[in-house]
């Protein structure tokens, strides 16, 4: 177990005049740990994932994270070319919809072997084998490497956009609703890739969902938020079989069973 | 040695919001402890509070206060207090749990989720997928079966995946609930010579059995649950 927090959240706020976004979260989060942010719709997790993913700048608060020279930053203490490049190559931000996250106009290796070229590769040989071989891993056939996301299902799409997210070797990777709006099947067969690497590769991830599902699968812990406030948060299966606040009973008892 | 499990003055209820805040009791002052190469059968009444307390113990339920302490690589845990990253790392080094009901995970096939624990561990997959086929060999689990998730297995069988996923460490705590439920007689003798070895390997087990011939095979002690019970059960 490391000793030092990979990202470290304190007091975030996020205040639209009176209303509040997110008030108060604090956290922290370390290498190879998953934390999901769960609550329904209007529960502030996704203005709490802006503001901490640097997309959204808080009212108040810090988010420092631990830079790989050893040292703590504060994002927003950071330049906006110094908070991009983090982003592109620490980090990993997977969007709901996956049109958001990848350039549709351009071949799946392409939006692969972008971030790599972003990060300083140069070689095109090496580039287009280090995308093919990322494509594999999120089981896109290899004949498919030219072609655009366009042409690409729903799910093919969300695969592609973990792979150009991934290649770089991130630490961190934020994750909104990723299953959203997929066939049951189709979340079945991301949920496992995304599983499987965040195990293999020792990621930490944050992930936002209203699926508890897919809280219970993906994530070490657990954050319930309501009305822009953290009311629980733990273990994530202490969280689901021994809930202690009433709205987390709630959420909890209104699963249906298969 | 450092006694590897102690439980000290736990008391737990469950207060349920959606009944207008009604409180239930589970249990009350529970202090025991277990021994290395002891197995300690959990006794009492269905729903006095037996899987309760070794879901406490795994840090799977909260508790209201009283401790929880492990021996884990070195130092003493306080499970009821710890936070989740240290219980996470209690489970995966020194606390082993073979739940009452397997929870099945799409697309993951049996020998994956036997050899799960191994490799968190840091084995080499193959080599934790070969011990997981020696385990469910031993547990009569057909071959054919070993490739496929256990969503759609008969309770039996997943019963056996999950015991095979529980004893294929060598934690040095082991929380058995209910391992043999669903078997027949021939895969019940498997499992009480399974409990058997940890035993001789020092393994501290605690368990629930309502099958009585495998509570008289296995026990060493009977630590009756329903002096720490504070309801009355009804005849």
């Amino acid at each position: 177990m490391s000793d030092e927090p990979l990202f470290k959240v304190q007091d975030v706020s996020k205040f639209y005049g009176n209303r509040i976004g997110c008030k108060n979260v604090s956290f922290d989060l370390w290498p190879g740990e998953v934390l999901a942010i769960v609550g329904e719709s209007g529960s502030g997790k996704t203005t709490l994932l802006n503001c901490i993913s640097t997309r959204l700048m808080p009212t108040a608060g810090s988010v420092q994270y631990h830079m790989r020279d050893g040292q703590y930053r504060d994002l927003y203490h950071m330049s906006e070319a110094e908070r991009r490049f983090l982003m592109r190559t620490d980090w990993g931000f997977v969007h709901q919809n996956p049109a958001d996250g990848l350039r549709m106009t351009v071949s799946a290796g392409a939006n692969v072997g972008e971030r790599l070229m972003a990060v300083g590769n140069r070689h095109y040989g090496n580039i287009r084998d280090t995308a093919a071989d990322w494509l594999s891993r999120v089981e896109i056939e290899a004949d498919r490497i030219d072609d655009q996301p366009r042409a690409f299902s729903g799910g093919m799409r969300q695969r592609l956009q973990i792979a150009r997210n991934l290649v770089t070797g991130p630490r961190l990777v934020f994750m909104d609703e990723p299953t959203g709006g997929l066939d049951v099947s189709v979340q079945a067969r991301l949920l496992d890739l995304v599983r499987g690497l965040v195990n293999d590769l020792g990621l930490s991830a944050i992930i936002v969902t209203h699926d508890l599902a897919v809280a219970r699968l993906l994530s070490h812990r657990m954050m319930v938020m309501k009305d822009g406030l953290v009311i629980e948060q733990g273990l994530t299966d202490r969280v689901l079989d021994d809930p202690r606040e009433p709205y987390t009973q709630l959420l909890v008892s209104s699963i249906l069973q298969v | 040695m450092t006694t590897p499990l102690v439980v000290s003055e736990v008391f737990k209820s469950f207060t349920m919001h959606l009944r207008d805040g009604l409180v239930l009791p589970v249990i009350a002052n529970v202090s025991f402890s277990v021994a290395a190469g002891e197995c300690v059968v959990l006794g009492g009444p269905s729903g006095i509070g037996k899987s309760s307390i070794l879901k406490m113990l795994y840090g799977n339920y909260a508790v209201d206060s009283g401790q929880i302490l492990v021996a884990h690589r070195g130092r003493i845990v306080d499970v009821a207090h710890a936070d989740p990253r240290m219980v996470l790392e209690v489970r995966r080094d020194s606390m082993g749990y073979v739940s009452q009901f397997l929870r099945t995970v799409p697309r993951v096939a049996a020998l994956d989720v036997v050899a799960e624990p191994l490799v968190a561990r840091g084995t080499a997959p193959e080599a934790a997928r070969e011990r997981a086929g020696e385990l469910l060999a031993k547990l009569n689990l057909p071959r054919e079966l070993w490739s496929l998730p256990p969503s759609t297995f008969s309770g039996g069988e997943q019963q056996r995946v999950n015991i095979a996923r529980g004893f294929i460490t060598d934690h040095t705590i082991l929380l058995l609930d209910e391992p043999t439920a669903s078997l027949d007689a021939k895969n019940r003798s498997v499992v009480v010579e399974m409990i058997a070895e940890k035993r001789a390997a020092g393994v501290a087990m605690l368990g629930i059995f309502h099958d009585e011939e495998v509570r008289e095979a296995v026990a060493g002690r009977i630590l009756d649950v329903s002096q720490f019970s504070p309801r009355k059960i009804a005849a």
